[in-house]
């Protein structure tokens, strides 16, 4: 029950994008000192015309980014997403957004990748706030295949478009014929009990656990949905209607995020199924590592199967 | 385009500006009326734009930070043919392109703006692109004085200077009223000239709404070699409305039907006074 372990989705991000960029110089990389935390220093070595350094100003980053973009720069604006989508929200919303400059926003250390240094360093909000501006898309890459085909597929996006990333090595989740389209959720564990509909860096867990409770004789269904905007509600209304529940699986509060888009969606399509949203919850987030505060808040194997079979009401003796 | 031409230029968006703005009962009357001169004289002598070149990559551009004073600048883009004028009347209207800050909407616009402190980072932006291409293009950006509180220009100059962009000009509408009261007792902004040098700019000073001095001062562009340029337009608020001129009550007030017709009356006489002192 345990994966083949990849490389952070960060470091795969940073080499797709000098791969793309050696053959097109309109490839444009901004940093607020952050190429580091970005795995963008042999980017910076090797294209030192194609990255631009702004010091440590998110706001900045993004009016600039906003303004290369509408010459026709491809811009990938990085910088870790606690400061870029709080301190740059109105850049964001304006600049990028409210104008169509179609720069892609790049969330690296995001949700709670950060673990112990605290609230300051987390986005837990980033999905809530995003979603209710207009014209940005959301995707969030669950491994390294993942990665690569978001950041293949944004190179020709034409619109705004938040890619949110993490800083760990993510197990593979994905057979080398799957395919990625930006806005098709990826069924990572096909099942008819119940379903969880997992983002980012909690489908793994999810597809653990879905494996712990086939031993327990229960059929999970996971879906990876990376793209939080536009969102695959085909995928969810299929698993609601061929599963007997519905778990949402996210690295976010669970206020506004993938859960909460989720549940709008059932109800709005007559579907009333057994639910439950995981994700942190509305506290002072709990001091650990990403896995200790996973743990803690059930985004673990152990804890999804444990929320599976409570919400299936079944009894499972260990 | 002679100097009288441009006066007489002032003095027609001065009217048609109060006109929209009473027609569609609202505006930002003294910061449209303050900054119209810089404005004409950027459009009518200084920008490499036109509504025919306006996709060519080589354009130069002009971002209005201060979107709030957008109503001038819709007058001028109607005189330079990027839409027609009558337009206007739909101003703030139900389903108009034409709102109360500017969009790309409306033809002629080249960022959505209206939240300050945000055109600086555009235009910052867009002249590193030149740089990058090997375009020669320049970069225009309006703010207003009030404006200057926000951090977020100080981090775009910080970058201006560092990318060495000689291409990009910074003009503040140093009209020293924002809509509490003087810029300097809500939260001081001198010494300003000081502050725009050490931050790496070759400042200039110069009469905001002198068609002539303004003419002469954009004509020595780029004022230094590797070096941002910031004209510090000195600016009067309501300029050219004797009774909104430096009244803060002016700042989105709408004239009634009798302050309308006094407006109108002076920019009539002033015209006449023109064209008068040509004849003689």
């Amino acid at each position: 029950m345990t994966l083949e372990l990849g490389k952070p989705n960060q470091d795969v991000f940073a080499k797709t994008l000098l791969e793309l960029a050696q053959q097109d110089k309109d490839i444009l990389v901004m940093t607020s000192d952050s190429r580091g935390s970005g795995k963008l220093v042999p980017f910076g070595e090797a294209l030192p015309d194609q990255l631009i350094e702004v010091g440590i100003a998110e706001q900045n980053l993004i009016g600039i980014s906003a303004g290369l973009a509408s010459t026709g720069k491809k811009v990938f604006a990085v910088s870790p997403a606690c400061f870029l989508t709080a301190r740059a929200l109105e850049q964001i919303k304006n600049d990028v957004a409210y104008s169509d400059n179609p720069v892609r926003i790049v969330g690296i250390s995001a949700g709670v990748s950060y673990g112990a240094l605290g609230s300051t360093h987390h986005s837990l909000h980033d999905f809530a706030a995003l979603r209710a501006i207009n014209n940005i898309d959301i995707i969030v890459p669950a491994d390294n295949f993942e990665t690569r085909e978001a950041v293949k597929a944004l190179i020709c996006h034409p619109h705004p478009v938040y890619l949110r990333l993490g800083k760990k090595a993510m197990p593979l989740l994905h057979p080398p014929e799957t395919r990625f389209e930006i806005g098709k959720a990826i069924t990572v564990r096909e099942g008819y009990d119940i379903t969880f509909i997992a983002i980012g860096e909690t489908v793994a867990p999810a597809a653990i656990a879905a494996d712990l409770l086939q031993t327990q004789g229960i059929s999970a269904r996971v879906i990876s949905m990376h793209t939080l905007r536009p969102f695959d509600t085909d995928a969810l209304l299929d698993a609601a209607r061929a599963t007997h529940g519905i778990i949402t699986v996210e690295e976010h509060s669970v206020h506004g995020g993938l859960g909460e888009c989720c549940a709008a969606i059932l109800m709005q399509n007559q579907l009333a199924v057994p639910f439950k949203i995981v994700g942190i919850p509305d506290e002072y987030t709990i001091t650990g590592s990403q896995v200790e505060i996973f743990n803690h808040y059930g985004i673990s194997a152990e804890g999804l199967a444990a929320t599976a079979r409570q919400l299936l009401q079944i009894e499972v003796r260990s | 385009m002679d100097l009288t031409e441009l006066q007489l230029k002032s003095i027609e968006y001065r009217k048609k500006t109060l006109e929209i703005i009473k027609h569609s009962g609202a505006g930002h009357t003294a910061g449209s009326l303050s900054c119209l001169d810089i404005l004409n004289v950027l459009y009518n002598h200084v920008l490499r734009l036109s509504p025919e070149t306006f996709n060519s990559p080589d354009r130069d551009r002009y971002i209005q930070s201060k979107g709030h004073s957008v109503e001038a600048l819709y007058v001028v883009l109607a005189d330079q043919g990027f839409f027609p004028s009558a337009e206007l009347s739909t101003l703030n209207r139900y389903r108009s392109h034409f709102i109360g800050h500017p969009t790309r909407k409306v033809p002629g616009i080249e960022q959505n703006t209206g939240a300050l402190g945000h055109g600086l980072s555009l235009a910052v932006g867009t002249a590193i692109a030149g740089k990058k291409d090997g375009r020669a293009y320049r970069v225009f950006t309006l703010l207003g004085d009030g404006e200057l509180a926000e951090g977020s220009s100080w981090e775009a100059s910080m970058t201006a200077a560092h990318y060495k962009l000689d291409n990009l000009v910074v003009i503040i509408d140093r009209n020293t009223l924002q809509i509490t009261g003087r810029t300097e007792e809500v939260n001081g902004l001198e010494p300003l000239d000081d502050k725009f040098r050490a931050f790496g700019y070759a400042v200039r000073h110069v009469d905001g709404n002198d068609l002539s001095a303004l003419q002469t001062v954009f004509d020595q562009l780029p004022f230094e070699t590797g070096k941002p340029n910031l004209v510090l337009a000195h600016t009067v608020k309501g300029k050219g409305i004797s009774f909104m001129e430096d009244v803060r009550a002016w700042h989105h007030k709408v004239p009634n039907d009798d302050e309308f017709a006094l407006a109108m009356q002076e920019l009539d006489q002033a015209r006449a006074r023109l064209l008068e002192g040509t004849t003689l």
